[in-house]
């Protein structure tokens, strides 16, 4: 378990990233909870915190490839990201951080 | 499957070998060894580099993290040295060793070079990879080379030859034969393919036996068997492919020209396998793209155990050579040949028949049916009428193609994924499709042909509505109206209130400038339903970072704010400053986190060239100084840019005013764009110069500056209130009917209406570069830092951004 960041840091409906280790993840605060995913879009790189979150997924900005929050199954096609859970503890958050070859298809 | 695979070779037989073995088993260890710096990238695209200067980055196949996530180590800049079969072990670099139960040889190829004196010299090079693209680009863009020459027109000479010429430099391409491309065409295109390069200025010189390069120090021409000569400072031989067998020979695999497999691609040797360029199969060596895959996914299935046979491919190949149409498969000259052939327009289409079977065809400057036609070729279909086969397939529209034709090349979607989109997937309208599957959604070409498909498969094209939020069937109309009913103000009411919004998020930013509009800008933001440009005001590149546009209206401005300009570039090291084809200099490749100080020290305001807003109002210089000029373009620029300043659009609005007739600002392919002629000025909108081009339409012609700006102004509104999200000027006119347009624009009381609407919107515009000193959260611009490992109590965050040049 990772602490992240504070429950503030992330505006509501958003996403934000940070390194955890050697990896980027990507922290989302989506009106039906908080989800994280490796942050790097499969496809081309994209930023996935950058994207737009609606209720089960978030959209890549750059090619509109679209990611399950909660699994990170690829919902356009292509490969799916590793998800990782996230426990909020009051005002902070943390990261379960899950292996690399924990992808969904 | 079992046991340790090891590939050797980083092209794109490797990765696809890689890839097919993936897809059979999830966890079997596979290490592939590339010797090249780079991991495997697309080489067929080489070419597009040559011409575009663009990374040759671009062309990898796989970002870095697809070898993590699939559980493959990418070794990268490493040569297998040696291979003990018998062991199992291969030495790399003649440092480390690597154990294998299975190999599989994808050494590919290397550039043939004739061993002719001066081959050796300064300025000639193979195009076989990267470096070679960049050193002979960089070598014809200098300007100091009077004539390059290319030796052998095969395809990749020509496309080598494109790349040159479209550097602005001379080249002349010399070829042993009588014809060109010799192994794909036949006397007959061959013939026309030298006049459709010629348009291209590239010269040719058929039966030339290059004898020797002219030194003495670097190349400077080439000397002919015949005793000629050509003045070439840069030469560039293509005259074929040598597989590499080096390493096979050396381990005692049986190689011919290439490693000589089976119809399972194994080689002499058990456990060790090849594919692609290097392979040798059935006496025939491939050296084009299609045929290795077939071997990939053939030599996967034998290291899974599963039993496929690779029967051999039937060649085709596309010359990617723009200006010039070129699609051949199959053989080129055959027992029974129809041929449609007109010389004056450079066409050729050709249907080679054996045995009653279609077996080859070649398409130059008509490829009509292209798709078609090579699916027969590759099924061997029989004809009964080849020549009717070539009329019904140059008239065959899009919905006679076969399932497997490429529809969108952007995103490589098929023509059956649209069928099925709309067969299995429940969609009714081209732009469900289009949003389910992605085609027709990146450059937009083909978006015509993926309308026709969509209409033969849901039985002609229904009257439903362009709905705005396709999961729940909401048109603008009806959104828009319950929004002014019911007095919503944000995305988040909408989404409760109607169920737009919420599950495939796709709509978000439609509603978001929906309600914005419908309020006149006085809604409440939700910036979450913005995408990433408009809640950070800049435009997301492809590394993630941003481009900075400052505004300058019309196109002018002033020493001081090139000052500035030029020294916030050099404080934060911006990567790349660039004048835009709207009049504009562009900051590209800054920081997200750097957004606001940039901002703060431009001290200029948003030129927005990252939303769906005005965007720029292109201007030539006009009457102030052009001795042609009959009005005020620059002035008229100015005032249309400062009153529109801010506005958001259902797509981006480009603008332009010309001073005269000349069109230097060329207005007459913007969406809205004003010509000064004799007595006055000419107002248009709905231009394009993107993937169509489309002349604007006039709107009307009036007699002094202030009416053309009223009523390009009224025409702005009437679009920004009526067209549907993402739909552009040349689009909406289209769809509503000039006629119409100038019914409501023109109109007395409609147009004034119009104006006012626009003008309690525009009232209620700001600068959203202010957001630089009130951001609408403290970490509008920043990401998460790094937190330590460890305890709840960890310390406080701070803010800090992406690692530079990190792995986004």
């Amino acid at each position: 378990v990772t602490y992240a960041c504070r429950v503030d840091d992330v505006p509501l409906g958003e996403g934000r990233a940070l390194m955890l280790g050697d990896r980027r993840i990507a922290i989302f605060r989506s009106a039906g909870g908080w989800y994280a995913l490796d942050a790097v879009c499969p496809h081309r790189g994209g930023p996935l915190e950058d994207g737009i979150v609606c209720d089960r997924a978030v959209i890549c900005p750059l090619h509109e490839r679209r990611f399950d929050l909660a699994s990170g199954a690829a919902l356009s096609g292509g490969d799916g990201v590793v998800a990782h859970a996230v426990e909020v503890r009051g005002e902070r958050v943390f990261v379960v951080l899950a292996g690399h070859q924990q992808r969904a298809a | 499957m079992s046991g340790a695979i090891v590939i050797v070779g980083g092209g794109i037989a490797g990765q696809s070998v890689c890839e097919e073995i993936r897809l059979r088993d999830p966890s079997v260890p596979i290490t592939l060894v590339c010797g090249e710096a780079s991991a495997p990238y697309d080489r067929v695209r080489l070419s597009e580099i040559l011409v575009s200067g663009e990374d040759p980055q671009t062309l990898q196949l796989r970002p870095a993290e697809w070898y993590d996530d699939h559980d493959v180590t990418l070794m990268v800049g490493r040569t297998v040295t040696w291979v003990d079969a018998q062991r199992g072990v291969l030495g790399l670099d003649d440092v480390g060793e690597l154990q294998f139960d299975r190999l599989v040889l994808a050494t590919g190829s290397q550039p043939l070079m004739p061993p002719i004196p001066g081959i050796d010299l300064a300025g000639v090079h193979p195009f076989r990879g990267p470096a070679d693209c960049e050193a002979i680009r960089s070598a014809a863009a200098t300007g100091d080379i009077e004539r390059a020459a290319v030796i052998g027109g095969g395809l990749l000479g020509l496309e080598a030859a494109r790349g040159i010429a479209a550097q602005g430099c001379a080249v002349t391409v010399v070829h042993l034969l009588d014809r060109l491309m010799e192994r794909q065409l036949d006397a007959g295109a061959s013939a026309l393919l030298g006049p459709a390069l010629a348009g291209l200025d590239i010269d040719v010189e058929l039966e030339r036996n290059t004898q020797q390069i002219i030194g003495p120090e670097r190349a400077h021409g080439l000397r002919f068997t015949d005793g000629s000569e050509l003045r070439a400072d840069l030469v560039v031989v293509s005259i074929g492919i040598r597989p590499e067998t080096t390493l096979a020979r050396a381990m005692g695999v049986v190689c011919d020209r290439g490693i000589i497999v089976d119809d399972a691609m194994r080689t002499s040797i058990p456990g060790v396998l090849a594919v692609g360029e290097c392979a040798q199969h059935r006496g025939l060596v491939y050296g084009l793209v299609a045929p290795i895959h077939d071997q990939a996914r053939v030599a996967a299935a034998t290291l899974a155990s599963q039993e496929a046979i690779y029967g051999g491919s039937v060649p085709s190949a596309k010359l990617k050579v723009a200006g010039i149409d070129l699609v051949c498969a199959g053989e080129a000259v055959g027992e029974y040949e129809a041929v449609v052939t007109d010389a004056a327009t450079g066409v050729y289409r050709k249907l080679t028949v054996r045995d009653g079977r279609v077996v080859g065809t070649v398409l130059l400057g008509d490829t009509r049916g292209a798709e078609s036609l090579v699916a027969a070729v590759r099924a061997h279909d029989l004809v009964d009428n080849p020549l009717q086969a070539l009329a019904d397939a140059s008239l065959a529209g899009p919905a006679d193609l076969p399932d497997s034709a490429q529809i969108c090349d952007c995103n490589g979607v098929c023509k059956g994924q649209l069928v099925a989109a709309v067969m299995d997937g429940g969609c009714a309208t081209p732009r469900e499709v289009m949003a389910v599957t992605r085609a027709g959604t990146g450059c937009g070409s083909c978006r015509p042909a993926v309308f026709e498909i969509v209409a033969a498969a849901t039985g002609g094209l229904s009257d439903e509505p362009a709905y705005l939020c396709p999961c729940r069937k909401q048109t603008r109309e009806r959104l828009a109206a319950r929004i002014r009913d019911e007095g919503m103000q944000s995305v988040s009411e909408v989404a409760a209130a109607c169920g737009t919004g919420r599950e495939c998020g796709v709509c978000k930013p439609a509603l978001a400038y929906l309600v914005s509009e419908v309020c006149a800008n006085t809604h409440r933001e939700e910036r979450d339903a913005r995408f990433i440009n408009d809640r950070v005001h800049a435009n997301i590149q492809r590394d993630g970072t941003f481009s900075v546009v400052p505004r300058m209206y019309g196109g002018v401005t002033t020493p001081a704010e090139l000052r500035r300009i030029a020294d916030v570039a050099e404080k934060y090291e911006v990567p790349l400053v660039k004048v835009t084809g709207g009049q504009r200099l562009d900051l590209l490749g800054v920081r997200k986190q750097d957004l606001p100080d940039i901002w703060r020290e431009l001290d200029m305001p948003s030129g927005h060239a990252y939303a769906k807003a005005v965007r720029t109002v292109k201007t030539c210089v006009g009457t102030e100084f052009c001795r042609f000029g009959l009005g005020d373009a620059i002035g008229l620029g100015i005032e249309m840019e400062k009153l529109w300043e801010g506005l958001h659009t259902p797509h981006k609005v480009k603008s332009g005013v010309s001073g005269c007739p000349r069109n230097c600002a060329e207005a007459t392919v913007k969406d809205i764009g004003c010509v000064a002629v004799e007595g006055g000025w000419q107002v248009r909108a709905g231009g394009a110069a993107g993937g169509n081009v489309r002349e604007a339409d006039i709107l009307a012609t009036v007699e002094t500056r202030g009416e053309a700006l009223r009523v390009a102004t009224t025409f702005l509104q009437y679009y920004r209130e009526n067209a549907d999200y993402k739909e552009r000027t040349y689009d909406f006119i289209p769809r509503i009917g000039l006629e119409k347009v100038r019914e409501i624009v023109l109109g007395e009381q409609t147009g004034a209406a119009l104006r006012e609407r626009l003008r309690i919107a525009k009232a209620a515009v700001k600068d959203p570069w202010l957001e630089r000193d009130d951001p609408y959260h403290p970490r509008q611009f920043g990401d998460l830092d790094t937190p330590p490992d460890g305890p709840a109590d960890a310390g406080e965050p701070t803010l800090v951004g992406p690692p530079a040049g990190g792995a986004r």
